[in-house]
């Protein structure tokens, strides 16, 4: 059961969260020029990385805002929070290795 | 003669409280502070239950939750409960245990045979001879299920109640040994908060079973004493007794069961819970769980009388029970003398036998001057007797260990208390994703790193020394707090806890006997699933090698105690036989819960009416009057239809449908979604959200949408209308409610945050009542100041003012294909207005319809419901519904999608209709649809039936489904085949069964 | 004819905590109004203060009582205003009014709401039954108010003052579902 950060009300279970997925899959601002494949990749296909993963989430529970999070989909330790538009937290080498956050 | 084994003093039971219980029957006394073992030890009461696979006799081997052998169907009726683990049950009067798996009793047992023919059930037995012929095993496994019963689930409801209970510490100390009590008190003397988590019902661990252990020269109980008192003092700090630390799951999430009641026997707690289980967020964990003593691997271990060496200890110096006379201490190291000094004093006649060639120091020293015989470098070979130890055959052990030579000699023994070393209990760090170290010196897994904050410490860290445990103990109790960011992380001295050392052990961790392996005698690793060392050799022959395949194929650790005397064991036997080092056979994962838990516990109060919430609208009160029968859509309780005279349900729904084409009839649409969305950009998001287009639309008029994903496939629909210019108000589906508002807000504050759109929902804020039918405005007539002039308001749009009194918004929108209104007041007029509608439509012969009547009149109609006619991967076109996507608009959601070769390529499943041959027969929905029938499946298929009714004003059967190719199909006859076995010849059609011009709606 | 008019809770005849460690109370129809718009336009802030007489709440899961309105803190844009029984109307005309051409939102949620008051010596202990949130005075305070989840049920909680009291506020539809759990998650307690 994870504890997740949320950007505005703190730390809190994951029970009160939704993830949606992969975070910054940008909506193309001009679909009609995409070809298939562009367009399949945009809708079809995500990183699935093992390792970290910026991935979205809502507090659907609390106070219904979407924002990011930094998870190891490995290790399942969250490296940090950060609200739409603004930069991910830096994960250092370090705290990687050392499988702490 | 009670008590036989009671002995005349000491012990922490109460003496001045007897308590009577029964056992298989029986009645038995032992006293207040007893477990059920202790009292069945005291009583001489051995034979405790049969084993899972041959039924041999088994006893009692420990004193705690590891206990594989001991374990009783507790209670009866409603409150029994099976799989308890004797040394965990608290004694309490009228106290009723059954042994398990035996019939008819435990000392006459039928399948005790399996024993006798052991020798054709090895590992692996079941699987090898029922899995042929194929197939075969589905009708097998029923009596070999039952014949292996591991004690019976109640078949009653569970009268009792159980509790959750969220918690957030500081520092959670799993463990009330004296490691835990330490860690507890540095931590608590922060202001920390802590919780302290100890399974038994006394703190103090092992300390509770050593009557000669000192801290700071004063009986180490009076400092157990001391420290929980000075615990207790603490305002944060909670103490839990007869609480198990159950799970520990990532982000140093644990979960806990308290025991609150158990022990006042079932059905006597009053109004507090059972059980309470505890979910806990806890910023440090400190482990301190204890350790597990090892038995050994010697010929027919198993024989009740045959106990570890430190529960024998526990049960005569907790609880003043010496469960035999002659008493055999079996050993490899120095531990188990402390046990063999206990008993002689307790007055039994103790005999050690110790593998070691020349064990020596202060333990041996003690035992020598007390005249206790110890015969070194001897091995027990087996044992005698059957329903009780009688005897043990021992013999010297060759130089290598590996085998016995010269003379065996008999010493009698009615309990055998053996030690091959401990096991630190490392399952919850295990769980907890921590890494183990095989420790050498230990011959044991020890608790390594982990990535979530926790300390181990004490035996379960591989520490066995008092003062060790102390000093871990008080050390991280300290430092978990300074984590937490309570104190100064300065430890306090350790406690002056002086004892004598113990010597080195030695290693065998197969006691080899005269035999052969597996010839005669059996060496149990595993006692609950009677594995033994010979089934170990058998997959490793067979090739299952890796301790993932060794449990499976042995079933080793399998059992309710997962294994926590025989994990270690196993693998020992398996890197042996394969040559390599233990750790390179590697351990198996832990997986919650450690011990087992009731059902109860994990479900909470959340159960009965609380399991799931039933929603309700506020015409709720009025549905129960008419005598609904309900649909559960999502949460909601929609009245399916209204039963008139006895009528079923197709009667019912016959008499509605007609009547609402009739006359009117009114349903409760409250559930349908709502969302009110406001800001200058609203109508170009709306653009975006829907296939159509939004911009043109008027003020007070409505429209109907679909809304796509970015696949292109619809996935919900619904009326929208524009309050005003920047002021839209949106419907969804009842089930789609939620999604619809979170895709929404997901568009606005993810990837268009510069829209100046805000959306909230609001479905429960109106409570709708929807009135259809060619008498529908002449009744709403009746009740509001609206001017309802068709040329004044026309379908498709809204108008405010009051119906029945109260406030109200009228909206001109139809799911029947019929004059109709959807009037929305604030849901606590909802009764006030569906009362007077009703009251007032007696005079138009109004009829009450429900979800099912609303599904067969939509389909005459052709309309869609998303979710039934739709499944995701439908589009809009492949529901005829080019008309509503919009051509000229640059964007919207999906959109690109309809482009894809796949989307757009010809031959796609589409929405057509569907008429039987026999207009009387009603086709299930989910029926295939094909061109050909074959004699039996698989036949190719071209779609299937997704709606499908009588209708009574068609007067006959209609249907709707997806069909490969549908459009061109039109006129087509195929087949239906069933799985009755009859074949229904179709012919496709266009989906509109009623009213295809549509008059009646806008008339 | 008003008089006629018919309100329906979906609290009605539900009962109540038998002890006396708990108690339970509707706040049957108080005024609730959503509030959203942008927290960094000054003059949609000073507007609103026109209107409550008070200043919106800007740090997260804070409220403020002034006068007849309550303001609670819903998330980085939206408020949450409780206030007497129909002052939701006059209140909705007031604002839509002091914010004509100021992207806002405000909606009239009396309905889709109900909220009652838990409070008691034992109200912590029942509130830790059904909800992750961490209620302990180091955490939760009077003062304070969130969203969080109780059960199955999606709820906004206030905390009033130390005895601690709480305003819970929660779907029409789930209210009675989450009265009924806080009777019997109180029935331990006496």
């Amino acid at each position: 059961m994870l504890l997740i950060e949320c950007p505005w009300c703190g730390e809190r279970d994951q029970t009160e969260f939704t993830c949606h997925g992969e975070a910054h899959i940008v909506r193309p601002k001009n679909p009609d020029e995409l070809t298939d494949e562009q367009w399949g990749d945009y809708v079809f296909f995500r990183s699935n990385p093992k390792g970290l993963h910026k991935e979205r989430w809502v507090h659907d529970h609390g106070c219904r805002r979407w924002f990011n999070v930094v998870r190891h989909t490995h290790t399942d330790i969250v490296y940090g929070s950060y609200k739409p538009g603004e930069p991910a937290p830096e994960v250092s080498e370090e705290a990687l290795k050392g499988g702490k956050k | 003669m009670t008590q036989t084994n009671r002995l005349s003093s000491g012990g922490r039971v109460n003496r001045a409280k007897t308590v009577k219980f029964t056992f298989d029957g029986k009645t038995y006394e032992g006293f207040e502070g007893d477990t059920l073992s202790s009292a069945l030890l005291a009583n001489n009461v051995h034979l405790v239950g049969r084993s899972f696979k041959y039924h041999r006799p088994r006893g009692v081997l420990t004193a705690g939750s590891e206990e594989p052998n001991a374990i009783v169907q507790l209670g009866e009726g409603n409150r029994t409960e099976p799989n308890c683990r004797t040394p965990m049950v608290e004694l309490y009067d009228g106290l009723k245990a059954t042994a398990q798996n035996c019939w008819p009793s435990v000392n006459f047992d039928i399948g005790g045979i399996n024993n006798k023919l052991s020798r054709f059930f090895p590992a692996g037995f079941y699987y090898k001879t029922f899995m042929w012929p194929k197939g075969m095993w589905e009708k097998y496994e029923h009596v070999i299920r039952a014949s292996a019963g591991m004690g019976n689930a109640p078949s009653e409801n569970d009268p009792d109640t159980y509790a959750t209970k969220h918690v957030h510490c500081d520092v959670l100390v799993a463990g009330g040994g004296v490691s835990g009590l330490a860690a507890a008190l540095t931590a608590g003397r922060t202001g920390a908060r802590v919780i302290l988590a100890e399974e038994h019902a006394e703190f103090g661990g092992q300390l509770l079973s050593d009557a000669d252990a000192t801290i700071d020269g004063k009986p180490a109980m009076e400092w157990v004493e001391a420290t929980l008192a000075e615990l207790r003092s603490m305002e944060e700090v909670t103490i839990l007794p007869r609480t198990t630390v159950t799970a520990y799951y990532d982000h140093n999430f644990l979960s806990a069961l308290e025991r609150v009641t158990d022990h006042l026997g079932h059905g006597n707690g009053g109004d507090l819970p059972r059980q309470r289980f505890w979910q806990i967020r806890a910023k440090q964990v400190v482990l301190a769980q204890g350790a597990i003593e090892r038995p050994m691997l010697f010929g027919d271990n198993d024989r009740p009388g045959v106990m570890l060496a430190s529960a024998v200890r526990t049960y005569i110096n907790r609880f003043g029970v010496l469960p035999g006379k002659n008493v055999v201490v079996f050993t490899n190291n120095d531990s188990a003398y402390a046990t063999a000094i206990d008993a002689h004093k307790a007055g039994a006649k103790v005999t050690i036998v110790d593998i070691r060639e020349n064990p020596a120091g202060a333990w041996v020293e003690k035992a020598k001057a007390l005249s206790i015989q110890i015969h070194t470098n001897m091995a027990v070979i087996g044992t005698t007797g059957y329903r009780k130890v009688t005897g043990v055959d021992i013999m010297p052990l060759t130089a290598d260990g590996k085998g016995v030579t010269g003379q065996s000699q008999r010493i009698d023994a009615d309990i055998v208390a053996m030690s091959s070393g401990w096991n630190p209990m490392i399952s919850l760090f295990s769980q907890g994703r921590g890494k183990l170290r095989y420790d050498e010196k230990l011959t044991s897994f020890v608790p390594d790193h982990c990535q979530w904050a926790n300390i181990s410490v004490g035996a379960g860290n591989g520490e066995f020394t008092l003062e060790g445990c102390l000093s871990q103990g008080l050390a991280a109790g300290s430092k978990a707090a300074q984590d937490a960011g309570f104190g100064d992380g300065v430890v306090p001295p350790t406690p002056a806890a002086p004892e004598d050392a113990q010597g080195d052990m030695r290693i065998l961790w197969y006691i080899p006997s005269d035999r052969p392996l597996g010839r005669g005698r059996k060496h149990f690793h595993e006692f609950q699933n009677d594995s033994t060392v010979a089934d170990i050799h058998l997959a490793e022959r067979e090739g299952f090698v890796s301790v993932e395949h060794l449990k499976r194929y042995t079933t080793t650790g399998m059992g309710t105690d997962q294994g926590k005397t025989s994990n270690v064991n196993a693998i020992a036997i398996m890197s042996q036989i394969r040559d390599v080092k233990i750790p390179m056979v590697g351990t198996t994962t832990f997986r919650p819960p450690y011990t087992p838990l009731t059902f109860g516990a994990a479900a909470g109060h959340a159960v009965g009416e609380l399991f799931l919430q039933k929603r309700k609208t506020a015409m709720h009160p009025t549905h129960e009057e008419m005598g609904a029968v309900y649909e559960d859509v999502g949460d909601w309780k929609r009245p399916r239809y209204f039963p008139k005279d006895g009528e079923d349900m197709h009667a019912a729904v016959q008499r509605e449908c007609k009547q609402v084409r009739e006359t009117v009839g009114m349903m409760d649409a409250s559930t349908l979604g709502k969302i009110d969305i406001q800001g200058p950009d609203a109508a170009e998001f709306l653009n975006m959200i829907y296939t159509n287009a939004w911009l043109k639309l008027g003020v007070g008029k409505a429209r109907y949408g679909l809304m796509c994903n970015e696949h292109g496939m619809v996935f919900d629909d619904g009326v929208t209308t524009r309050l005003g210019e920047n002021h839209f108000h949106m419907t969804t589906t009842t089930g789609g409610a939620g999604r619809v508002a979170n895709w929404l807000e997901e568009w606005l504050q993810t990837e268009w945050p510069e829209m100046k759109v805000y959306c909230t929902s609001v479905t429960e804020q109106w409570a709708v009542s929807s009135l259809n039918g060619p008498k529908s405005r002449e009744l709403l007539a009746e009740l509001t100041d609206i001017d309802l002039d068709p040329e004044n308001f026309k379908f498709m749009e809204m108008r405010e003012g009051h119906v029945a009194g109260v406030p109200a918004r009228v909206y001109r929108i139809s799911f029947t294909g019929e004059i109709a209104y959807e009037i929305n007041v604030p849901h606590r007029y909802g009764k006030h207005v569906w009362d007077a509608l009703i009251e007032a439509g007696k005079k138009y012969d109004l009829v009450l319809y429900g979800t099912e009547s609303m599904h067969v009149l939509r389909a005459e109609k052709g309309f869609i419901i998303a979710g039934q006619d739709t499944d995701g991967s439908v589009t809009p076109m492949d529901l005829d519904m080019s008309w509503i996507v919009g051509k000229n608009k640059p964007d919207f959601l999906g959109r690109r999608s309809f482009a894809r070769s796949d989307t757009s390529r010809p031959g796609r499943k589409q929405l057509v209709g569907i008429l039987t041959e026999d207009p009387n027969v009603v086709l299930p929905e989910g029926a295939h649809v094909v061109e050909t029938v074959k004699d039996r499946p698989p036949m190719d298929m071209l779609g299937h039936i997704s709606s499908s009714y009588m209708s009574p004003n068609v007067g006959r059967s209609i249907a709707m489904g997806l069909i490969k190719d549908g459009f061109n199909r039109k006129g087509q006859t195929l087949s239906v085949p069933l799985m009755d076995g009859s074949v229904h010849k179709v012919t496709i059609t266009d989906p509109i069964f009623f009213d295809k011009e549509g008059e009646r709606t806008r008339g | 004819m008003a008089n006629h008019i018919v309100k329906v809770s979906p609290l009605d005849g539900l009962a109540k905590p038998a002890g006396s460690n708990v108690s339970l109370e509707e706040r049957r129809f108080l005024g609730k109004v959503t509030l959203r718009g942008n927290p960094e336009n000054k003059d949609f802030l000073s507007k609103v203060k026109d209107v409550l007489g008070v200043d919106l709440p800007l740090t997260p899961l804070t409220y403020v009582a002034g006068g007849a309105y309550t303001v609670h803190w819903v998330g980085p844009d939206e408020w949450m205003i409780h206030t007497q029984e129909d002052g939701e109307h006059a209140l909705v005309l007031a604002l839509r009014e002091a914010l004509e051409g100021i992207h806002s939102q405000v909606v009239d949620v009396s309905d889709y709401y109900v909220v009652m008051r838990l409070s008691g010596p034992a109200a912590r202990e029942v509130l830790a039954k059904g909800s992750p949130l961490d209620f302990h005075p180091r955490a939760f305070r009077a003062g304070m108010v969130s969203g969080t989840r109780y059960a199955n049920a999606t709820i906004q909680i206030s905390q009033l003052d130390d005895q601690p009291s709480y305003d819970v506020q929660v779907r029409w539809s789930f209210a009675e579902y989450l009265w009924n759990y806080f009777v019997e998650a109180a029935r331990e307690f006496g």
